[in-house]
């Protein structure tokens, strides 16, 4: 067991104010600070607010700014984070929601922005060939161009820490555009030019001036960046080509 | 507020998403859920969807049912399970020209790999059945179903928890729901109620299973009078990562992994000669506990390996990601270099709410249908399960029978257009209202508790007496002490202390009303095992380790009443395979 401090951004939505809190906590550096977490809610301050659902990575709720980048709690060990801390000073974990979203609640942010902005690319296969009789045959190497882009979890991370989402907040961000090319990608989708159109207006592809900020918080370590180039590169050529 | 829908579907997991799509056809449709839609459990399921495709190696649908029947010992109905595992190659077919990205053999087709207890010619060796995308297989069909949804116009309103449901006059009439962040209550009055929650293995300490899988709307069905059916049969999963329970897909074993004691032995040679460490769930989580118990644990301890050493690198790479980053997230381990300690977990519930073949909710052992309410998912029991389920079988399950559900509630919103419903619908709305003041008094009064217990010591006392008394082991002594327990935590509860008296996003209140939940459930579950005194699939009685098909080939229904739970009893529904003697 090892003590850490805890400092957590408060937000309260009744008050609507912010403050920073304090809690000292004692834990395994195995743990993950979403237990840090559920100790201080459970045991110190039953009002600290988050959200979590899986507890390993999957579902997307976690995210939040955890020393001074976005992570996930639930997969993030108390070990491996930054602060270790001194011979009088705990290690501190400094924890704040998620950056340029609004804030409800302590930890928690209105995620319907970024979701509405998904919606905006067409996230479906489109397909209207009449469909075999069995599956559509798909190579391995084909499947390959989407198998990084088809794990994101939609946590937000990305969006949250992109400059460009910053200062417009029409831009679409990073995980729409990874879900555009999730799409455009797939051998079996038939509506490139379709989707090409809805990301390549004022707000969107174009404004990615591959600051790299997305790729670095991704907890699925996904090459956002690489993405977007690929889509940026499929933009003009098809452009050239009308 | 009260909102109107000719459809109001509850869980946007696979089965609710499904459901959804079909519904979609006729009238409005919404799916509340407690969490954004793809945040929902389901997401997390990895290994496979199971279908007798043949992509790998010759298949038949006929082996599938076979294997499923023998998996459930028997107890499952074969009736549905036919309907499922004939379904299964079209639904899988549907799933991928929908767009799910399926992993591929170097030909194109779906890839296949092994799961347990899945066989060839009626039990002679493993077959490669289990349909993945990597082992991110419900995070790909989730994402798919959802946006197909938003295609169709489905409404979804995130982060509602469900309260109540307004079910009056044998019929159900909607729901009373918390709009968490805001603290609002809202009316959802509904001609039709589809009832997708998924599972509640969150009461036992050591699960597979998301905190918000606490079994709210069983509990509520139950205490409006639904019977819940075979309970007692709750599956522990053979591989949780040791000391966390985060899962260990069994297509690790489907690629090669086996299982290793504190000797080196690979134990399951002894438990299930044939088919070893793919035998089903239920007979591997009481081999590693024996092997545990008899001191042949990992030096001595209380866990074993599962040891993928020898399984190449590559396929490790592409077909296992997912759990490899888990070993090195959470244990520190590279599973190619490493074995991986673990340990059975709290998964997945075979019992919940009765339904016949389409998603019907029964009130009895007579199969009376409650009116407008259904319900499909790992929350309901067709029953194709029995007392153990086969990996791979849930997935199809949610989109067998959520489909299934899905069409007979198109066909029921399409029958009655002539303006009957208007007036159902004010009437339903009527009945609602007494139900949301009930609501609120209940919510007031919560945010109200000042007394001295904390949630965290009930909760945890629940899942460490779940888990002690009523998981892999059992017998009656210790059940009627677990049963003591929780009437004793249901007791404290009322001297609950709160510290956040908000309405906005209040995580506190809603943990509080899921413990009652949580309480709720684990009475009904410990309950129904005392009662079945017998050992079949999941449910082991030290006490009585034998199957007896003369007294207990029959699906346990419990009610609520005043004093004590009633239990009733149906006949399980054997069409082809008679009961056998289930070895492996
Ligand atoms: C880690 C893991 C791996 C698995 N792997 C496999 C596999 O490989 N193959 C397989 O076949 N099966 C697998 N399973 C089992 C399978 O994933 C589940 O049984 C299945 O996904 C359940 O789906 P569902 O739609 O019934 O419920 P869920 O996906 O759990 O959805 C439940 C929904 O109900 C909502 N809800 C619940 N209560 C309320 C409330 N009070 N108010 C509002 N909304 C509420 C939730 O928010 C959620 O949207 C796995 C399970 C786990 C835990
Ligand atoms: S791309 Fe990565 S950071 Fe962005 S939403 Fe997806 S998983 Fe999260
Ligand atoms: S709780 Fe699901 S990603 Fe963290």
């Amino acid at each position: 067991m090892k003590r850490y401090t805890f400092r957590i951004k408060r937000f309260d939505p009744e008050k609507e104010n912010f403050r920073w809190d304090e809690f000292s906590v004692d834990m395994e550096p195995m743990e993950r600070v979403l237990d840090g977490l559920d100790r201080i809610k459970d045991y110190a301050d039953g009002s600290l607010t988050f959200r979590r659902s899986c507890g390993h990575g999957i579902c997307g709720s976690c995210a939040m700014k955890i020393n001074g980048r976005n992570r996930l709690a639930c997969q993030s060990l108390l070990r491996d984070i930054e602060g270790r801390g001194t011979a009088r000073r705990a290690p501190t974990v400094v924890i704040e929601p998620l950056e340029a979203f609004p804030v409800i609640k302590d930890l928690v942010v209105d995620m319907e922005d970024f979701f509405e902005k998904n919606d905006l690319v067409l996230p479906y296969l489109i397909n209207d060939e009449p469909p075999p009789e069995r599956e559509r045959l798909q190579s391995p190497s084909e499947q390959e161009m989407i198998l990084e882009s088809i794990t994101c979890i939609m946590c937000g991370s990305c969006t949250s820490s992109c400059p460009i989402y910053w200062t417009d907040s029409q831009y679409l961000g990073p995980s729409s555009l990874l879900k555009a090319y999730r799409f455009i990608f797939d051998s079996r989708d038939r509506a490139e030019e379709e989707r090409l159109e809805k990301v390549t207006g004022v707000h969107g592809l174009w404004r990615c001036h591959s600051i790299f900020n997305c790729v670095e918080s991704c907890p699925k370590e996904i090459d956002i960046t690489g993405h977007i180039t690929e889509l940026k590169r499929l933009a003009l050529k098809n452009r050239f080509r009308s | 507020m009260t909102h109107q829908f000719d459809t109001v579907i509850i869980g946007s997991g696979l089965a609710g998403l499904r459901a959804a799509l079909e519904a979609a056809g006729a009238g409005n449709v919404a799916v509340l859920s407690k969490l954004y839609p793809t945040r929902s459990h389901s997401t997390t399921a990895q290994g496979g969807i199971g279908a007798a495709l043949g992509n790998e190696e010759p298949d038949k649908p006929e082996w599938h049912f076979y294997d499923t029947v023998k998996g459930s010992d028997f107890l499952g109905d074969q009736d549905a399970i036919e309907i499922m595992c004939g379904d299964a190659i079209r639904a899988i077919i549907e799933l991928e020209h929908m767009g799910v990205p399926f992993s591929r053999t170097p030909e194109g087709r779906i890839a296949q790999r092994y799961f347990g207890g899945h066989t060839k010619d009626f039990g002679t060796a493993p077959v490669r059945r289990a349909c993945y995308s990597a082992d991110r297989t419900g995070h790909a069909i989730v994402f798919t179903l959802y946006e197909q949804c938003q295609l169709k116009g489905v409404k979804f309103f995130p982060e509602l928890f469900v309260l109540d449901i307004v079910i009056e006059n044998n019929r159900c009439h909607g729901v009373i729901v918390l709009e968490i962040s805001t603290g609002e209550i809202h009316i959802f009055s509904s001609k039709v109620t589809l009832i997708a929650s998924g599972g509640y293995g969150r009461v036992f300490k050591t699960t597979s299973n998301a905190y918000v899988s606490t079994g709210d709307c069983l509990s509520i069905l139950y205490n409006r009078g639904i019977p819940l059916e075979d309970m007692e049969f709750f599956q522990f999963h053979p591989t949780g990562l040791y000391g966390l329970g985060i899962l260990i897909t069994e297509g690790a074993r489907g690629e090669g992994g086996i299982l290793i004691n504190g000797k080196g032995d690979r134990f399951m040679e002894r438990y299930a000669p044939t088919i070893k460490d793919l035998a089903p769930r239920d007979m591997v989580c009481r081999a590693i506990l024996t092997e545990i118990r008899e001191g042949r644990g990992i030096d001595g301890k209380d866990y074993i390996y599962l040891d993928l050493r020898h399984v190449p690198k590559k396929t490790i790479k592409e077909r296992l990601p997912e759990i490899t980053t888990f070993c090195k997230t959470y244990m520190g381990i590279d599973p190619s270099e490493q074995p991986i300690p673990v340990i059975p977990t709290a998964h997945y519930a075979m019992g919940g709410i009765p339904t016949d073949i389409d998603g019907r909710v029964l009130m009895d052992e007579k199969g009376s249908v409650m009116q407008g309410l259904y319900s499909a998912g790992e929350c309901a029991c067709v029953s194709v399960h029995g007392a153990n389920r086969l990996g791979c079988n849930s997935l199809l399950d949610t989109v067998v029978f959520g489909r299934k559900a899905g069409r007979a509630i198109k066909e029921e919103i399409g029958r009655d257009t002539a303006g009957k419903n208007k007036k159902e619908d004010i009437v339903g709305a009527r009945h609602a209202v007494p139900l949301l003041e009930r609501s609120k008094i209940m919510i007031d009064s919560i945010l109200k508790c000042n007394g001295k217990e904390r949630l965290a010591n009930i909760r945890t006392e629940l899942q460490d007496r779940m888990m002690e008394h009523c998981s892999v082991f059992r017998d009656e002594k210790n059940l009627k002490g677990l049963i003591e327990s929780i009437r004793n935590l249901k007791e404290r509860t009322k001297d609950i202390y709160l510290k956040d008296k908000t309405r906005k996003f209040n995580t506190e209140l809603i943990d509080a009303i899921e413990l009652n939940h949580m309480l709720n459930i684990s009475e009904v579950i410990a309950s129904s095992a005392i009662e079945r005194k017998e050992s079949r699939g999941a449910h082991y009685r030290e006490d009585c380790p034998e199957r007896d098909d003369t007294s207990w080939l029959k699906h346990t229904l419990a009610f609520k009443t005043d004093k004590e739970i009633e239990f009733r009893y149906k006949p399980v529904n054997i069409t082809r395979f008679k009961p056998e003697e289930r070895i492996y």
